[in-house]
């Protein structure tokens, strides 16, 4: 007799947990021939609010670490991905992909998130600088992440669009709440267990599902996040988007997808900019000398 | 001293010894060269001993002239052919593999380290292994990312680089100069020192394991005839060399009818300069690690120590008073403080400053630890009342000695702080950060500490003014010494 398979139930990811939604709703994942592959998460509101306050409790921890740290843990995540590849490449194959295009997937991101990785300790450096100010003060200005960060990820590809949506903006401590892409939920929920393997700390990253449709307007208009990425052609969307993340004068960062588009500037765009201002003493005639 | 104060001088730290057997050590190495470890032309070998015992460890192959050529030929033939072509990404790959496979093998390394140069496991444990294993994880991150660090410039690597490298950091000395040249693009045929080659041979074995392309990376041993065959050698287009200032002028005008690059990280008589505001007793721990951190064998090492006058007895009163806690021994005991002196030759050289520094009159102050029978130790030593014309002021020691010199106003001390040929590094302790950075613009040296000392990251940039060498190790900056435009 043929062995049963054992079906995976796919579950949402927030606070380093996997729970399923409070809403207890879902939606059917079928594949070509309409067969169920399966019931997942429609998440709501709530799960919404319930991920934003793990992102910000998760907030300062993440950005305190030492860049050093960060730059280690995404390694760790690539490697998790590598070791796993077989599993995300089936779930690209699930998600309507062919077995060649989704193995160039998989390795497309593996590799985008070790771009990531070393840039964690580097982008600093790119994007700071000492202002020669004319009063005698040290002055400095220094990127800082933003804070929580909602994202909806690009509908063009499963796996590499999902991490291009969301390593730069963790890469510069940011946490992050994201919604997968509706008919790509089997990629993302592999990736929240690839990322919660590979010692990220519980909160920096979670992960729902469901509709853009039902939830777009509350990741745009929560009090709470400080920015929103966001991909996509729809304009009628986008202008919602602006429009509902006015009230906290959240920082809406809208992009078009490129595959091929991987830079330090996705970084920086989820960056403030701090300047300090610190006296030096003025004493005496001494210069420099030899 | 109170009562408490008595029963702890009393109470003495039983040994707490790391195990030799966690480091597998071979009886003989041969040369890495194009990927596979080979037996050198000259035919000869040369002991490496353990400072602490003076027992042999090993016998290490010395490198003649026709086993530079074979290494540089190897590094060019791997340069044109793998190397130059790879994708940056890739390249950068296999500096992530290597500093992985250091971090796995950490321990392991810490305590070779210390059996062949005699610093202390804690150190080498805590400071060098990491260190190294970071450095080639932050420059790996690099490799495809020079667009970056070099905007509207096309960074092309130099092609093949002959470094020299010194005894006081072997591991980390390595890391330093293999992995923002190969992040770079170049390949590199490295020497590693007379008395600690022993770390570099294992990291050898580490780059076999993560499948480098053959001859990317060289490793040979030798001395100083070793490295002027590399200095000289046709094939080497940069030439990357840490040690004495002597030695590097002499490079700098073996290549001066050449078109090579250099970069070079020389001596050092850092001035660690202590105000009357500063937070005294964290002063005297960075005193204590400026001037004791590896036996003193550190070119940035805090050796000139400007007291302000008015807190000269209370600094030197509990500078002594912790000195007297250090503890001097078996570098594999995991409290030793100061290990042993790197070779008999250097301790020669130590004694022989100490000497000077007492005929010139400076009072001398030693602690009165106890001293193991065999191997090279220097007691960690104090003089007070030197003045800025003592040798021991002057000239770089390398040993755990310190001069004190006070001074009463700021420009005294600028003035007498940057009177030397050196420029590596500068200490300052003061609570006042607008003095801080007062300081911080006058002192003409390359890395100035405030409120610590002897810190060093990936990220950091790190190399001398003046005769201190010039060039950049660590940090964005240190990819310049490795690319051309």
């Amino acid at each position: 007799m043929e062995r049963i398979e054992v079906l995976k139930t796919y579950k949402i990811y927030i606070g380093g947990k996997f729970p399923r939604t409070e809403s207890g709703r879902y939606y059917p994942l079928q594949d070509k021939s309409g067969k169920l592959i399966a019931n997942i998460c429609l998440c709501s509101r709530k799960d919404v609010r319930d991920a934003v306050s793990a992102a910000r409790k998760a907030f300062e921890g993440w950005s305190e670490r030492a860049a050093f740290n960060r730059s280690q843990i995404l390694y760790r995540i690539a490697e998790m991905m590598e070791s796993r590849k077989a599993l995300l490449t089936e779930e690209c194959v699930r998600s309507g992909m062919t077995a060649k295009v989704a193995q160039q997937e998989v390795f497309n991101a593996i590799d985008r998130v070790i771009y990531y990785a070393g840039w964690a300790d580097k982008y600093m450096q790119i994007f700071s600088s000492v202002n020669p100010v004319s009063s005698p003060h040290f002055n400095f200005s220094v990127p800082e992440p933003m804070g929580v960060i909602t994202v909806i990820p690009p509908s063009d590809s499963p796996l590499l669009g999902f991490v291009s949506a969301i390593i730069p903006a963790i890469t510069g401590g940011n946490t992050v709440v994201v919604l997968a892409e509706e008919k790509y939920p089997l990629t993302a929920v592999a990736m929240s267990e690839i990322i919660n393997d590979s010692d990220v700390p519980g909160g920096v990253v979670n992960i729902l599902t469901g509709t853009k449709k039902e939830l777009i307007s509350h990741m745009a208009s929560h009090m709470d996040v400080n920015a929103i990425i966001h991909f996509g052609k729809d304009e009628a969307e986008l202008a919602k988007v602006k429009e509902v993340s006015v009230q906290n004068l959240k920082r809406v960062l809208h992009y078009e997808y490129k595959a091929e588009a991987e830079n330090p500037y996705f970084i920086q765009d989820t960056q403030e900019v701090k300047t300090t201002w610190h006296p030096i003493e003025v004493i005496g005639p001494s210069g420099s000398g030899y | 001293m109170s009562k408490k104060e008595t029963k702890l001088q009393g109470w003495n730290y039983s040994p707490a010894p790391e195990s030799k057997s966690g480091a597998s050590l071979k009886k003989q190495y041969d040369l890495f060269i194009g990927g596979k470890m080979v037996k050198p032309t000259s035919g000869k070998y040369f002991k490496t001993i353990n400072p602490a015992t003076e027992e042999v460890i090993s016998e290490v192959a010395e490198a003649n002239a026709a086993d530079v050529d074979k290494a540089m030929k190897a590094a060019r033939k791997a340069y044109t052919g793998v190397w130059s072509k790879m994708k940056a990404s890739e390249r950068g790959k296999y500096l992530f593999r290597i500093a992985r496979l250091i971090q796995e093998r950490a321990r392991e390394f810490a305590i070779v380290e210390s059996m062949d140069g005699g610093k202390p496991i804690r150190e080498s444990r805590d400071v060098d292994v990491p260190l190294a294993a970071n450095h080639f994880f932050y420059y790996a991150g690099w490799a495809d990312k020079l667009d970056y660090a070099f905007p509207n410039r096309q960074a092309q690597p130099l092609g093949v680089a002959a470094q020299i490298i010194p005894w006081n950091f072997p591991l980390l000395m390595a890391a330093w100069k293999i992995a923002p040249a190969l992040a770079c693009g170049n390949t590199v045929v490295l020497k590693s020192a007379e008395t600690t080659p022993l770390t570099a041979y294992k990291l050898a074995e580490l780059i076999q394991d993560a499948g480098l392309p053959e001859g990317v990376v060289n490793i040979i041993s030798g001395a100083g005839a070793t490295g002027a065959a590399m200095v000289n050698h046709p094939e080497a287009d940069k030439i990357a060399f840490t040690g004495s200032t002597d030695v590097g002028k002499i490079i700098q005008k073996a290549i001066a009818a050449t078109h090579k690059k250099a970069t070079l990280e020389l001596g050092g008589k850092a001035a660690n300069i202590i105000f009357e505001d500063a937070p005294i007793d964290q002063a005297v721990e960075g005193i204590v690690n400026g001037i004791y951190f590896n036996q003193g064998h550190v070119c940035c090492a805090g050796s000139r120590l400007f007291v302000e006058e008015s807190v000269k007895d209370v600094v030197i009163a509990k500078l002594k008073h912790r000195m007297a806690s250090l503890i001097v021994g078996d570098p594999l005991d995991k409290n030793t403080d100061i290990g042993a002196i790197n070779s008999r030759s250097q301790l020669q050289t130590i004694e022989n400053y100490i000497r000077i520094g007492l005929d010139e009159g400076a009072d001398m102050f030693q602690t009165d630890c106890k001293l193991p029978s065999k191997g090279f130790w220097c007691r960690p030593t104090l003089f007070t009342d030197a003045s800025q014309s003592h040798r021991i002021v002057q000239e770089e020691i390398f040993g755990p000695v310190l001069a004190v010199i006070s001074f009463r106003t700021i420009d005294e001390v600028i003035a007498k702080a940057n009177n030397t040929p050196y420029g590596l590094s500068a200490g300052v302790w003061t609570d006042k950060g607008s003095k801080i950075f007062n300081l911080t613009t006058k002192m003409r040296a390359g890395v100035v500490w405030a409120n610590t000392y002897n810190k060093f990251d990936p990220v950091s940039p790190f190399g001398g003014y003046k005769e201190s060498g010039f060039g950049r190790e660590g940090g964005l900056h240190g990819l310049s010494a490795y690319v051309q435009f």
